[in-house]
């Protein structure tokens, strides 16, 4: 048994059938990746997990319960985390700030009337958003406001936010989408950290086949809504049926 | 001081002293001068400049923090100064009851058309509410008459006898705080200087220092740093684990209850009421206050009110023969120009000045007068060392 067991999911969306049938099952502490070409119904995948859609037959399963039907702030309080395409952080808010929020949301649940405390007294938490802003080096930039970082920095404090609650399972939508090469790079160096670390089962939708090659376990190709295959990266690599979903080549 | 840091802590007493101070520092031309009608610090207009504060704070926690637009705010105000003025005339003249009174029901009105209109955001929402004010301001106005006295609104009788009250039959009660009348002032002349010092003055002072104190707090909260994150980034915020919708509820209720209490004092201060103190232009005006003096920051908003309710009251009463008493000095034709060129923007005009205003500060400062008033003292500060500054820019609210 996986961690997350997607067991025969269905979505269309009027004519198109975006998912078909999809089996997956993530193993704990491993990195799964899901690759396919455009339009091979990854994102919409993805909404599934996280409650942003809801399948129209099939089960989601995490950790032995139900996603289904719950809210996308309630699945986050389950343990899932996710990171987007383009990086969603506070953009009027601090670093700090941006860090002290997940904190606040584990410790204190979805809601929380705390207007009269002060936000400078929360000095345990303070200290843990400290630890993980080195981590990702953004330490010496925590009074800056969000919006006024640059790409690369907002995708890592997005990390940190996620990392911060100690997410069981972490979302990766496309990590690298629209990044130079050498941020790429810097993103997966600093994937491959966090997986040597902590215990934290990850799963990736990458474009970038070097991203996917460099950290996946395990790999699942998504075709016009089915997956195709699910191997190592190794078996992956030379698979007839991958080929031809990606080029169109007849195997 | 207080839980507070430093600079809030500076920044409280600073409206502390001020507030307390205000009836001198708002008289600063002898009576007999020419000047004196520009003085402000009679009793009348400076607890309407309180009230309006504490409307306007109220409002900026919900508008300054969270971003949502509410254009019916003045029901609140109005759901208020009914639930006062009944307190008033069915059980006792002490002002407190009737004002716990106004903020219980405006909050409950609060929690019932939050849970309705913050189903939508943006204009949707701000248009929900409004309707919402204007259909209150209708009924009040048409079938609640029994409750509301309609068109002619409520106002203390001689007829009232409320139940803990001992009023001569055929006296007309008088608000009070246990046995102190608001509208008691004690008058100090100091040469040819003139100050009042009035009951109910200070009693809205107090409740503005103590809502402007829970204002800090709030702020300076978790609860407050999540309101900011509503405005910032809803979707981060329900992939963190947060639900938005009761936050926003819960500011939405807080600025209902601010809303209520000014409304309470109204009445504490004057005591009747008409529905017209629901009206559109009253939600409005509260918005025109928090953006003018600076929405999602502290003292803003106390400044525009005081600015609006200040030009309302003192620019208005300027009117043509006080200008010709004015320039009498000029030869005639050249006179008559100048109070023509003048005359638009003073007296019935006033509205074009304060047009005006908010035009300039929303195109050229979108962070109201404070940013003004930052501006200035960087430029100052930028003089002396040499340095470029690296203040935060505050953020225009949408």
């Amino acid at each position: 048994m996986g961690i997350l067991e997607v067991k025969d999911v269905n979505k269309r969306f009027g004519g198109l059938q975006a998912l078909g049938d999809v089996n997956l099952s993530v193993k704990e502490n491993t990195v799964h990746a899901i690759i396919g070409p455009n339009g091979a119904g990854k994102s919409t995948l993805l909404n599934c997990l996280v409650g942003k859609l809801m399948p129209d037959t099939g089960s989601v399963m995490f950790a032995g319960q139900s996603v289904l039907g719950r809210k996308p702030y309630e699945i986050n309080q389950m343990g899932i985390s996710r990171v987007f395409q383009t990086p969603e952080i506070f953009g009027d808010l601090t670093v700090m700030e941006n860090m002290m929020i997940p904190l606040l949301a584990k410790r204190d649940g979805s809601f929380r009337m705390h207007a009269y405390e002060s936000v400078e007294d929360e000095k345990d938490l303070r200290g843990e958003a400290e630890t993980m802003l080195t981590e990702v080096k953004l330490l010496d930039k925590q009074d800056m406001l969000g919006s006024s970082m640059s790409r690369g920095d907002k995708r890592r404090l997005e990390m940190a936010m996620c990392l911060i609650q100690r997410p069981k399972l972490l979302l990766l939508d496309e990590p690298t989408a629209g990044m130079a090469r050498a941020d790429t790079n810097n993103t997966i160096d600093l994937l491959k950290e966090i997986k040597e670390k902590r215990d934290i089962t990850m799963c990736i939708i990458e474009h970038d086949m070097h991203v996917v090659f460099s950290l996946a376990d395990r790999i699942t190709v998504l075709a016009q809504g089915t997956p195709l295959v699910e191997d190592t990266p190794e078996n992956i690599k030379g698979h007839p049926k991958v080929k031809e979903a990606y080029l169109g080549e007849a195997a | 001081m207080l839980g507070l840091r430093k600079k809030d802590a500076g920044l409280l007493l600073l409206v502390t002293v001020l507030t307390v101070m205000a009836p001198v520092l708002l008289n600063p031309f002898p009576v007999d001068s020419a000047m004196a009608q520009f003085n402000a610090g009679y009793p009348d207009l400076m607890q309407r400049f309180v009230i309006f504060g504490i409307f306007a704070i109220g409002f900026n926690i919900l508008f300054g923090l969270t971003g949502y637009l509410s254009f019916g705010h003045a029901a609140f105000l109005g759901v208020g100064s009914y639930a006062t003025i009944w307190m008033m005339k069915l059980l006792t003249l002490n002002i407190l009851p009737g004002i716990f009174m106004a903020i219980v029901f405006a909050a409950l009105f609060a929690v019932m058309v939050g849970y309705i209109s913050l189903r939508r955001s943006g204009i949707y929402f701000s248009i929900l509410t409004l309707a919402f004010a204007q259909m209150s301001y209708a009924l009040a106005y048409s079938v609640l008459t029994p409750i509301t006295g309609g068109e002619t609104g409520l106002q203390i009788k001689p007829t009232d006898t409320p139940l803990l009250a001992n009023l001569e039959p055929g006296e007309i009660g008088r608000a009070s705080l246990f046995g102190l009348e608001m509208s008691q002032s004690s008058i100090i002349r100091m040469g040819g200087w003139e100050f009042t010092l009035n009951v109910g003055y200070y009693v809205c002072a107090m409740a503005m220092i103590l809502a402007f104190y829970m204002a800090i707090r709030i702020f300076r909260s978790p609860f407050g740093m999540m309101l900011r994150a509503v405005k910032s980034n809803q979707n981060r915020m329900y992939y963190t684990g947060l639900n938005a919708r009761p936050y926003t509820l819960a500011a939405f209720v807080i600025s209902g209850m601010y809303a209520g209490l000014a409304g309470g004092l109204m009445v504490a201060m004057d005591t009747q009421v008409g529905p017209e103190r629901m009206f559109w232009t009253a939600s409005g005006e509260v918005v025109l206050m928090t953006i003018l003096g600076g929405a999602g920051t502290l003292i803003g908003p106390v400044l525009g009110a005081g600015m609006i309710k200040y030009m309302e009251n003192i620019v208005s009463k300027i009117n043509d023969q006080i200008l010709h008493t004015w320039f009498a000095f000029l030869p005639d034709g050249l006179e008559d120009a100048v109070v023509a060129m003048i005359y638009p923007f003073v007296g019935k005009g006033w509205h074009l000045t304060l047009g005006l205003m908010f035009m300039a500060v929303v195109i050229f400062l979108p962070g109201g007068l404070l940013e003004g008033g930052d501006r200035i003292r960087n430029a100052f500060r930028r003089k002396r060392t040499g340095k470029e500054d690296t203040a935060k820019q505050r953020t225009p609210a949408e």
